[in-house]
């Protein structure tokens, strides 16, 4: 494959996890999905890498 | 005045017989009363009265409840029953596991295994159903209470009430000949998740309860499942939202089913309903019978304090977790093992009740951690919102495939042992050595002269110290401030294990450890001003 590291590069799963879960504690529909476009966003910007990018949206395809 | 049961019986293993204090004027004072017979307050009972302390087990049954409840038996927890001298039947009995498996809809997405290195006496875990584990302690006690063991146990003994002195408590207790009266110098409340003493005491039991039910099911069957412990998400036979399957002695297999939180509990729990899921799992042809069957919910969440005045809780009575984890009875064993050498020292005179301080400090951490990792499990096997849902149904999605996905799947994160960071009874590390066995870790084992050495820590029948002395010259005997120390001097030439667990990096080292296993402090040499001053500190001393 490319770029895109599919293996697992997070310490603490448990503790990260639990982070973005609280992030959408009392959210309604509409600003959870909100919230997620701005994080992706802010995540894509620190990749950086177009090619990166290009291979996780297809990952993610499924 | 009548006397319900309210649960029956496995074994009636202590028939109500009248006591002559029943007949006295005054109430007859003992050092510790033990409320409950359960898995905690029997080991518990055990443990002080090994050390020579009298203690007195008042129990509203008469023996040991039915169901398998508790399975899942740690390795710590063994290796304090096995300094109590009852592990090794529970090993003999009970099915050894390493492996579990996670599955979502037919497809394995993580497996895990708990104990990939050597060089431990006892397995990471191994099923039994409590009621076996309960046979155990109490036929070792009877074993013992031949040869002078001075722990009484009294059935349908039930408290009802508890009067707080100065130096005591007073309780009510209800039998079936009427009422008496009984005085402790401590009271140690083992009685459950309900515990009835923290209601009488008014005390608080805060926390987060989860809406989800899981109906349990103990069929016994010939199958060829492995001695693994699989989970699936969204299982195939559609028989529930979550399935879970282990395997227990016997030929019988636990199955749970999470049913979700509007069900009817009587209709489910008929037999015919019951039978009807664990077909639909197993399949319909395959013959069975049914064990055990319940539904419970469950709650997470502890007591803001572990002792008030003379009354001290432990176990389920002073914490509770859901059950993803194994983390319930297995913490409940860590209280006592905390508790027994603390409250022997107290009673002796050598320490002060400040120490038990330490044992609210220590235990709460525990339960803290216990608390956080079976609410993140509950959180991701039962999603508590819609956007929770669709995160976890993501990283289900994705771990098939991604190597990455599969540390987020989370269906129990299996208990460890707890280090006590940050206790007021652990001394500055003074030692360049591996992390696992900083001061507050429990110790961990090692292969030593054809042995272990988790057999030869720690103290059985008092309160004594240990010290470690590993490849450094250490005195044959050493006494501070009236408590005693046993020395074991070893060397770790040859002994790859032991030098990587207990040295690491550094030459040789000194270990001050707690009679209940724990490492208090270590140091790279011998220095007897820092070892009493050591355990001065390990006993909350004012010296």
């Amino acid at each position: 494959m490319g770029k895109l590291n599919t293996t697992r590069n997070v310490t603490r799963p448990d503790d990260v996890y639990a982070l973005l879960i609280e992030a959408h504690e009392g959210k309604t529909k509409e600003e959870s999905d909100a919230f997620n476009a701005r994080l992706i966003l802010t995540l894509m910007n620190h990749i950086g890498d177009e090619e990166v990018i290009a291979e996780a949206l297809k990952l993610a395809e499924g | 005045m009548s006397f319900q049961d309210r649960y029956t019986l496995a074994y009636k293993t202590y028939p109500y017989e009248k006591s002559p204090d029943q007949d006295l004027d005054q109430p007859v004072r003992h050092p510790v009363v033990v409320a409950g017979g359960g898995p905690v307050g029997m080991a518990l009972a055990l443990d002080l009265a090994l050390k020579g302390t009298r203690v007195l087990v008042l129990d509203d049954h008469e023996g040991i409840g039915m169901g398998s409840r508790a399975i899942c038996f740690a390795k710590r927890p063994l290796e304090i029953l096995d300094r109590l001298g009852c592990a090794q039947p529970m090993v003999e009995k009970g099915v050894v596991w390493n492996l579990g498996k996670v599955f979502h809809h037919d497809d394995l997405i993580y497996e895990f295994n708990l104990l990939p290195e050597g060089g431990h006496k006892f397995p990471a875990f191994i099923n039994l159903q409590q009621p076996y584990f309960e046979k155990f302690v109490l036929d070792h006690v009877r074993a013992l209470q031949a040869d002078g063991l001075p722990l009484e146990i009294r059935g349908k003994n039930r408290i009802d009430a508890v009067e707080q002195k100065n130096d005591r408590a007073v309780l009510t207790v209800m039998t079936p000949d009427g009422p008496y009266r009984v005085e402790a110098d401590w009271v140690v409340a083992c009685d459950g998740a309900s515990s009835p003493i923290r209601g009488m005491l008014g005390l608080g039991f805060e926390g987060e309860v989860f809406k989800d039910s899981f109906l349990i099911a103990d069929v016994r069957m010939k199958a060829n499942f492995p001695t693994e412990r699989w989970f699936w998400f969204d299982p195939p036979s559609g028989a529930g939202a979550s399935q879970l399957l282990h395997k227990q002695p016997d030929d019988v297999w636990r199955i749970d089913f999470q049913i979700g939180w509007d069900v009817d509990r009587a209709e489910e729990l008929k037999e015919e309903n019951v039978r009807r899921r664990v077909a639909d799992m197993i399949g319909q042809d395959v013959e069975f019978d049914l064990v055990w069957s319940s539904i419970y919910t469950f709650q997470c969440r502890r007591m803001t304090k572990f002792h008030n005045g003379r009354v001290i809780f432990a176990g389920d009575a002073a914490h509770q977790v859901s059950p993803f984890g194994a983390r319930g009875a297995n913490s409940g064993l860590q209280d006592t093992d905390n508790l027994a050498w603390k409250l022997k020292l107290i009673l002796d005179g050598k320490a002060t009740s400040k120490l038990l301080e330490s044992y609210d400090i220590e235990r709460i951490h525990g339960a803290e951690e216990n608390i956080l990792n079976s609410t993140r499990s509950t959180d991701f096997i039962t999603p508590k919102s819609e956007i929770s849902r669709v995160f976890r149904d993501a990283v289900l999605a994705l771990a098939q495939r991604h190597d990455f996905a599969r540390p987020f799947v989370n269906s129990g994160r299996l208990s460890v042992p707890c280090t006590y960071d940050g206790s007021p009874l652990n001394g500055p590390d003074a030692l360049e050595g591996p992390a696992r066995t900083r001061p507050g870790s429990p110790c961990p084992d090692a292969p030593l002269d054809g042995g272990f050495l988790i057999e030869r820590l720690g103290d059985r029948t008092g309160a004594d110290f240990q010290i470690l002395g590993i490849d450094v010259d250490v005195p044959k005997a050493f006494e501070a401030h009236g408590i005693g120390c046993t020395v074991l001097s070893v060397s770790s030439k040859g002994n790859e294990t032991l030098r990587e667990r207990y040295l690491g990096d550094a030459e040789s080292a000194v270990y001050l450890i707690r009679p209940d296993q724990h490492v208090a402090v270590r140091w790279p040499a011998w220095d007897a001003d820092a070892v009493r001053a050591a355990i001065a500190r390990a006993c909350a001393l004012e010296v």
